[in-house]
């Protein structure tokens, strides 16, 4: 244990002499003013061969690379643009198509109702006609026969009365008897 | 035992810093200007890296994206909308040099996470480069398009008329300032997170020589994954925020009232 | 070891210049939550303010970086 800690301090130590002599040697190599003429001439001519390929080469083509691509991309949205106008345009075509059937359909289905009802109206008017005269008729009849009984009532009353008398063995004036039944049967 | 740990013992070595030195690809001389260096080597993996994706990517041309044009398309778009919303549609014609900016340096932060490899973006030289280059060019916008009236940059006209000279001198201070934070920003960053992951890496091996490694060496290596994740997160967040600036710089240039 | 000073004086002062990283931290924390919190109140108007949140972050940022590197300056180049 005390051997190794001698053993890291030494080491420790070493780092250090090797530092000292690091320094002693030439110190930073950055600050070596020697080393500075080599350094900024293989610079420039770097700087100035990067500068030569991107003006030359890359840029113009990034460039027209990516104006192509803005074309390519305006195109495709115009090409959209006309197919979208003309799926609209072949819908509006369709819709005044389904419309316009819609309305000739309409147009068909009044013009028969309108005959069915005028058919119907006559119809209904020579039933009702029909109906009339026969009730009319009718009446006339059941007035008829109201009379017709109502008379037949009075005679059999008067009948049925003279008969009465008799039976009872009076003697009937026929004018009286029919006198006293109008007053009874009116009272 | 003594002994033989005694020989089983190397020493720990700490160098996070030797990662950045630059070298020459080929032998051992000096770096002149003009030598093909580990510099011009990552420079050169961006370059190709690069082209693979925005030239040999949309080679197709597709309307209908692959999916290496689909990521060079939206690298395009992000910094495109980036320069229309930041700094303005004035600002379009700069978009080729913002881009340009973006992709260097995204690119150098993520090939520099490769292992073994070298990060260009860690060096000031080039960050200070880059943030001169983006400097100059505002400045020179800024005079050119507004001439004189570039210089209402620095007189707040919203603030009471006393305190105008006073932030007058602040905000030339602050304009000055911008290319140090800009590129001290990016290279701080770097260099920060991959140093860092060094000095873990270099505890790492301490199982081999103490009993401490049993707890450290695991430790070390959760901890490279960890800081390994962060740097991922922090590679583009500082290409992000080293072009947001340079477009919030532009648009200071175009359009100078406050 | 003797005559050390200076290098004993520039690690301690690299290990003082981190300290500086903790406030550049708490700036950053800062900006975080009050978008955070912001965003949580008005989610839609979250979204645009995102640039302004990363410039931010940046500025705070740029502060701890700063300090960093006064303490890698310390340890390697004084």
């Amino acid at each position: 244990m005390a051997s190794e800690t001698q053993n890291t301090a030494h080491a420790v130590a070493d780092a250090a002499h090797g530092a000292a002599q690091a320094a002693h040697k030439g110190g930073m190599p950055q600050l070596d003013f020697t080393s500075y003429p080599n350094q900024i001439f293989w610079l420039l001519v770097a700087l100035v061969v990067i500068y030569w390929l991107l003006s030359r080469i890359a840029l113009p083509r990034i460039e027209a690379v990516l104006a192509d691509r803005q074309g390519t991309i305006a195109g495709d949205i115009a090409a959209a643009e006309d197919f979208k106008r003309k799926a609209e345009e072949a819908e509006a075509a369709y819709e005044k198509a389904l419309a316009d059937a819609r309305a000739q359909a309409q147009k068909i289905a009044g013009e028969t109702r309108a005959e069915i009802q005028k058919d119907l109206d006559a119809a209904i008017a020579k039933a009702d006609a029909e109906i009339a005269a026969r009730s009319a008729e009718s009446e006339k009849r059941i007035a008829e026969i109201r009379d017709g009984a109502l008379a037949a009532v009075d005679q059999v009353a008067k009948d049925t009365a003279g008969e009465i008398v008799a039976a009872l063995g009076g003697k009937a004036d026929a004018s009286a008897v029919g006198a006293a039944v109008d007053a009874r049967l009116k009272g | 035992m003594a002994n033989l740990e005694q020989e089983m013992r190397t020493e720990l070595v700490f160098h996070p810093m030797d990662q950045f030195i630059v070298k020459p690809l080929f032998g051992d001389g000096p770096v002149h200007w003009y030598t093909p260096t580990n510099v011009t080597l990552w420079m050169a993996v961006a370059i190709a890296a690069i082209f693979f994706m925005l030239v040999i990517g949309t080679r197709g041309r597709a309307v209908v994206p692959s999916r290496a044009q689909s990521i060079a398309e939206l690298a395009y778009g992000f910094i495109h909308k980036m320069v229309e919303d930041v700094a303005g549609k004035d600002a379009l014609k700069f978009f080729p040099y913002i881009f340009t900016l973006f992709l260097f340096i995204v690119f150098s932060n993520f090939l520099g996470l490769l292992p073994r490899s070298f990060t260009t973006t860690s060096h000031v030289a080039v960050t200070a480069t880059l943030a001169m280059l983006v400097f100059v060019t505002v400045t020179v916008v800024g005079f050119v398009k507004n001439g004189a009236g570039f210089l209402s940059l620095f007189w707040v006209s919203s603030a009471p008329l006393a305190l105008r000279p006073v932030l007058a001198i602040i905000e030339i201070i602050s304009y000055f300032v911008r290319p140090v934070s800009h590129s001290i920003r990016l290279a701080g960053n770097m260099m920060a997170g991959h140093a860092v992951m060094k000095v873990f890496a270099a505890f790492a091996p301490l199982i081999l020589l103490s009993g401490v490694g049993i707890a450290v060496t695991p430790l070390s290596i959760i901890a490279i994954a960890a800081m390994y994740g962060l740097e991922v997160l922090v590679a583009f967040i500082q290409a992000y925020v080293f072009t947001i600036l340079t477009c919030v710089y532009l648009r200071d240039a175009l359009h100078p009232a406050h | 070891m003797e005559g050390n000073i200076v290098q004993m004086g520039a690690y301690i002062g690299a290990g003082l210049a981190c300290m500086g990283m903790g406030g550049s931290a708490i700036g950053v924390g800062n900006v975080a939550g009050n978008f955070l919190s912001g965003a949580l109140r008005n989610p839609s108007a979250a979204a645009g303010q995102t640039a302004t949140l990363f410039i931010g972050i940046a500025f705070a940022e740029a502060l701890g970086i700063f300090s960093f590197l006064v303490a890698l300056l310390l340890m390697f180049a004084v």
